[in-house]
């Protein structure tokens, strides 16, 4: 049968069949999000939200309880969206509904995969339900996609059945430079993993605390195993080609646009953006006329204990 | 896959390139954003004039979709470039996706494995297009006519270059004879 690659099975593929049961399908879940590849993907509170998304062209709606910065502002718990909203939006659009859970939340989770959810998005921006430990993702037909800073955070979500990573960055806050910096350090931390003599992999899978089957897939691809997209502080059109041009697979956008002054032009422009996100002349003219991006805040004088992206283990 | 079997292959972002390819695919994705784009960015016409001129054409999942004649669903409007009927997720939802082992005509040795995610199904096909596999109850996930190939599954996604040899062949067809397309099912009257 010929099925996997040349080279035969992926470390990935190797280290699920190790050490977990066979459930959902590792192929079938990374492929949904090699499809939305190039592409943008904008949280969404509301059915209406979703359409205005989806006639701008976004690949996917993330569906959440409220935007990231109004989590931000109003402080509080932050959970799982209403089931009637998920329900709602699900029903509104015909491209994929994603969904946060709690960092931890398995029961969520479970009923995110219910409803009939497309990924989910085990989130740092929800408030967390266990201090020490994520969802084991391995149990779930419904794909997910986590957070990283670096690539041992990218690899235990990996480790633990994430079919898809993003950039933490720092959600709610409009400013990019979060992102930029854990697109760049995942980048760096790949280039060091593949350039490393094979016999120093055991040893850097240590100081990365990652799993060596997947740092040894790292060494030998020099990529992550999975699709690699941004998330958190983008605002713009040109922060969204900006982490295109760094190297990331596609987008995600919160709090950007229904935060903007006009979401249905600032969602049109930043889908349009990330697929021309290497051509400055269309870059300039796509960036004009927009109205106000989200108001921002310097996400470097967040105090630690009010960070979002140090939430997750 | 396609560097893979010995091509130089292009991304295509805007429409000029179009005529500097003997062969397109038009991959999976979200159909409601590639008919978007294709849109805005003014491909439509462009392509099908391509089409009609012989070039070879391939759409996989959304690809199928963009170039269907009619969708059961109301939106997206598809680009009516080989005559079929497509209705959208016919499977199901992302927690419904499957893989499965298909024969497929005109490819020789073993079923391929073949990764359905989120995946329309061939309906009803014009006059002149092959059904070259199907379903256990007898769909057609994948059709062909003159050059124009369209699949309900990804066979980008395994490591199976079979049925991307196949459109090289539509595509070496197209470059040595531009003028021979029998995808003549284009009726711009009806979009």
């Amino acid at each position: 049968m010929a099925t996997s690659t040349s080279n035969g099975t992926t470390g990935a593929q190797r280290w699920k069949e190790m050490s977990k049961p066979e459930v959902g399908d590792w192929r079938v879940k990374g492929g949904l999000a090699q499809m939305l590849k190039g592409g943008v993907i904008m949280d969404v509170v509301t059915p209406d939200q979703a359409k205005v998304a989806e006639d701008a062209g976004a690949v996917s709606v993330m569906a959440l309880e409220r935007v990231p910065s109004d989590i931000r502002r109003d402080g509080g718990v932050a959970r799982m969206s209403d089931p009637d909203l998920i329900s709602g939006i699900i029903n509104a659009v015909s491209i994929p509904v994603m969904a946060k859970a709690r960092i931890g939340h398995f029961v969520e989770a479970q009923i995110l995969e219910a409803l009939g959810v497309d990924y989910c998005d085990e989130s740092e921006v929800l408030t967390p339900a266990d201090n020490e430990y994520h969802i084991d993702k391995w149990q779930y037909k419904m794909p997910y996609v986590c957070g990283a800073r670096n690539i041992g955070e990218a690899l235990r979500r990996i480790g633990e059945g994430a079919a898809m990573i993003r950039t933490k960055g720092e959600a709610g806050t409009g400013d990019i430079v979060h992102a930029v910096t854990h697109a760049r350090q995942i980048q760096a931390d790949i280039r060091t993993i593949q350039n490393m003599p094979t016999e120093e992999l055991m040893s850097a899978s240590r100081d990365f605390q990652a799993p060596y089957e997947l740092v040894v897939e790292v060494h030998r691809t020099g990529k992550l195993p999975v699709v690699n997209f941004a998330a958190g502080g983008i605002a713009t059109p040109a922060d969204a080609a900006l982490l295109m041009q760094i190297g990331v697979e596609g987008v995600f956008v919160g709090s950007g646009i229904f935060k903007s002054s006009n979401p249905a032009k600032m969602a049109d422009a930043i889908v349009r953006a990330t697929t021309h996100y290497n051509d400055p002349d269309m870059l300039a003219e796509i960036s004009q006329g927009l109205g106000d991006a989200m108001p921002g805040i310097e996400a470097n004088k967040v105090p630690e204990t009010e960070q979002l992206q140090t939430r997750g283990w | 896959m396609l560097r893979k079997i010995g091509i130089d292959a292009i991304e295509v972002r805007k429409v000029q390139q179009l005529s500097e390819i003997d062969g397109l695919i038009i991959p999976g994705g979200e159909s409601t954003t590639i008919v978007k784009l294709l849109t805005r960015f003014e491909f439509v016409d462009h392509l099908r004039e391509r089409v009609n001129c012989g070039m070879a054409l391939w759409g996989t999942c959304a690809g199928m979709i963009v170039i269907a004649r009619e969708l059961a669903d109301p939106y997206p409007i598809p680009l009516n470039l080989i005559d079929i009927s497509v209705a959208r997720n016919y499977f199901g939802r992302q927690v419904d996706s499957f893989e499965a082992e298909l024969h497929i005509e005109g490819i020789n040795g073993d079923p391929m494995r073949a990764v359905f995610i989120r995946a329309p199904i061939v309906q009803t096909v014009g006059e002149g297009v092959k059904q070259i596999a199907s379903t256990d109850d007898g769909q057609a996930v994948a059709v062909k006519k003159g050059r124009v190939l369209a699949t309900s599954f990804h066979p980008e996604l395994t490591g199976d270059t079979r049925l991307h040899t196949l459109f090289l062949k539509l595509a070496k067809e197209a470059q040595e004879d531009p003028r021979q397309n029998s995808s003549t099912a284009v009726n711009p009257s009806s979009i």
